[in-house]
């Protein structure tokens, strides 16, 4: 799904909309259960401000950068291949679409079992969550390329590797954009579910603890950071998406 | 074609249960990480038949219930409502788009501070993964129902309930079944993550139970449960809206 082009306006009213909401919502329930916006973000930067805190970011963003690294290069490694190959493409087609709507959380005591409670848990996890969406959509974006195109990479002789990259990546761009905005997104939600259970560092760690002491001003600063990060990233990876599908139209 | 594709699919999937099956077997899987495929199964039928789990997996249904059916009303007529509101959907269209990208499940200790540890924190994530796509896929469909469908309406002067029940809803049908899968999928990850991360009952919540009490059996009985049960449901939707799409002339 690719909504249409956003105007800068509209999202000012959007997120000037969303932090009435939440000025509201903190004078109904009152400061033991939330904090208000402005409170929040200064303790957030306060906590940004402190040593004992950057272990943690680094430790989330390297199991989450290392995820990613997987779900990418093996997301369209395999998805090239079930693209261009049409039998494997059906054959495994709903077996990702299975694999994509199961509650991977359940398979998570296995990945520990099986990794440990260390790093490698957690980028497995962010992984799992990552890696289907990717490997659908490019499947999807080189079984619609033009037939003519690889018919004339055919007719060049081009080994699969070169195929791949002159030709069904630049043709199928757009839509493996699309798909890696999905995958970036699953795999900083697997590595955070991962973090929230069974994990002694990380982000999704800090939060767990913060439910434990009751620090509402933590749960609320991590949770706005969180979700800053991954809005930021999305609108950048939108931008870059619309650009792409303009310009193949 | 079809036919052979069909049983290359069975062939993989069984395949991969036998090379685990087969791994495990001959100790290249130790027991400590997984046991092998043919006990989890003799495990879940057994842990059935004892009925002990059955007060979760009923706690797990209903909340799934309830936040499915909430999510699919709401996001029904939060779609109809913004889709007759263009300037609202006009801002609303960049938090539809980044949504999904905002890992919800950081928002679960704050509804647990909110509301305590209960079902309601549960039933919360449940209908927040899936009322949005209920949303978008709602007004998709209404996006695509051609205008001469509703002119043809003007012209047979249909009253505006007869013209919904009769044309828009059944031209939009197809994107609000896709709407409806969806759902179903995420309110069921959405429920069994926040159980999973931190709950009182449910299936979830056996599963980190089990896990930490160094239970193999049951908790590989209950994540296959778990998987099956899901699988089964999606793959039924599925195969239910490949029929309504033939049915309707799509495919």
């Amino acid at each position: 799904m690719r909504p249409s082009k956003p105007h800068t306006a509209d999202v000012f009213i959007l997120v000037g909309g969303l932090l009435l909401f939440w000025q509201v919502l903190f004078l109904l329930v009152g400061e033991l259960a939330i904090t208000p916006p402005l409170d929040t973000l200064l303790y957030a930067i306060r906590l940004l401000g402190r040593e004992r805190f950057w272990p943690h970011v680094v430790e989330t963003a390297t199991a989450f950068a290392a995820g990613l690294a997987i779900s990418v290069v093996g997301g369209l490694a395999i998805g090239l291949s079930l693209g261009f190959h049409r039998l494997s493409g059906e054959v495994f087609e709903p077996i990702l679409t299975a694999l994509y709507s199961i509650p991977k959380v359940t398979l998570y005591p296995m990945i520990l079992l099986i990794f440990g409670i260390r790093m490698s848990a957690k980028v497995a996890f962010g992984t799992i969550h990552g890696i289907v969406p990717i490997i659908i959509f490019t499947m999807d974006a080189v079984r619609n390329i033009k037939p003519v195109y690889i018919k004339t990479g055919r007719l060049y002789h081009l080994d699969p590797a070169t195929m791949a990259r002159t030709i069904l990546v630049p043709a199928a761009l757009p839509e493996i954009v699309t798909g890696l905005r999905v995958g970036f997104s699953l795999t900083l939600i697997g590595t955070l579910i991962g973090e929230m259970f069974g994990s002694l560092q990380g982000l999704g760690f800090v939060l767990m603890r913060a439910i434990g002491l009751h620090d509402v001003k933590t749960i609320m600063a991590v949770t706005l950071l969180l979700v800053a990060f991954a809005a930021s990233i999305n609108t950048i990876l939108l931008v870059i998406d619309h650009r792409l599908h303009e310009r193949a139209i | 074609m079809r036919l052979r594709t069909n049983v290359l699919r069975i062939a993989v999937v069984l395949g991969a249960f036998l090379a685990v099956e087969l791994l495990s077997r001959i100790g290249a899987i130790p027991r400590v990480m997984m046991i092998p495929p043919s006990e989890m199964l003799i495990a879940l039928v057994r842990l059935l038949l004892s009925g002990r789990m059955n007060v979760h997996i009923a706690i797990t249904l209903r909340n799934v219930g309830i936040a499915l059916t909430s999510a699919l009303l709401l996001g029904f007529v939060g779609g109809v409502v913004v889709h007759a509101l263009p300037r609202l959907r006009r801002i609303l269209d960049p938090l539809f788009a980044s949504y999904y990208s905002i890992p919800i499940f950081v928002f679960y200790p704050l509804f647990i501070v909110i509301f305590g540890m209960g079902s309601i924190p549960l039933i919360i994530m449940g209908f927040l993964s899936a009322v949005v796509a209920m949303v978008i896929n709602t007004l998709n469909g209404l996006d695509r129902v051609p205008r001469v469908f509703r002119k043809t309406a003007q012209v047979f002067q249909m009253t505006r309930a007869r013209a919904v029940c009769l044309i828009i809803l059944p031209a939009a049908a197809a994107n609000i079944f896709t709407g409806i899968k969806l759902a179903v999928a995420y309110a069921f990850i959405g429920v069994i993550a926040a159980e999973f991360i931190l709950s009182g009952g449910g299936i979830g919540y056996q599963i980190s139970f089990t896990y930490y009490a160094f239970d193999n059996n049951t908790m590989y009985a209950l994540i296959l449960l778990i998987l099956v049960l899901v699988t089964v449901i999606n793959m039924s939707l599925y195969v239910w809206e490949r029929r309504l799409l033939t049915r309707m002339g799509r495919r």
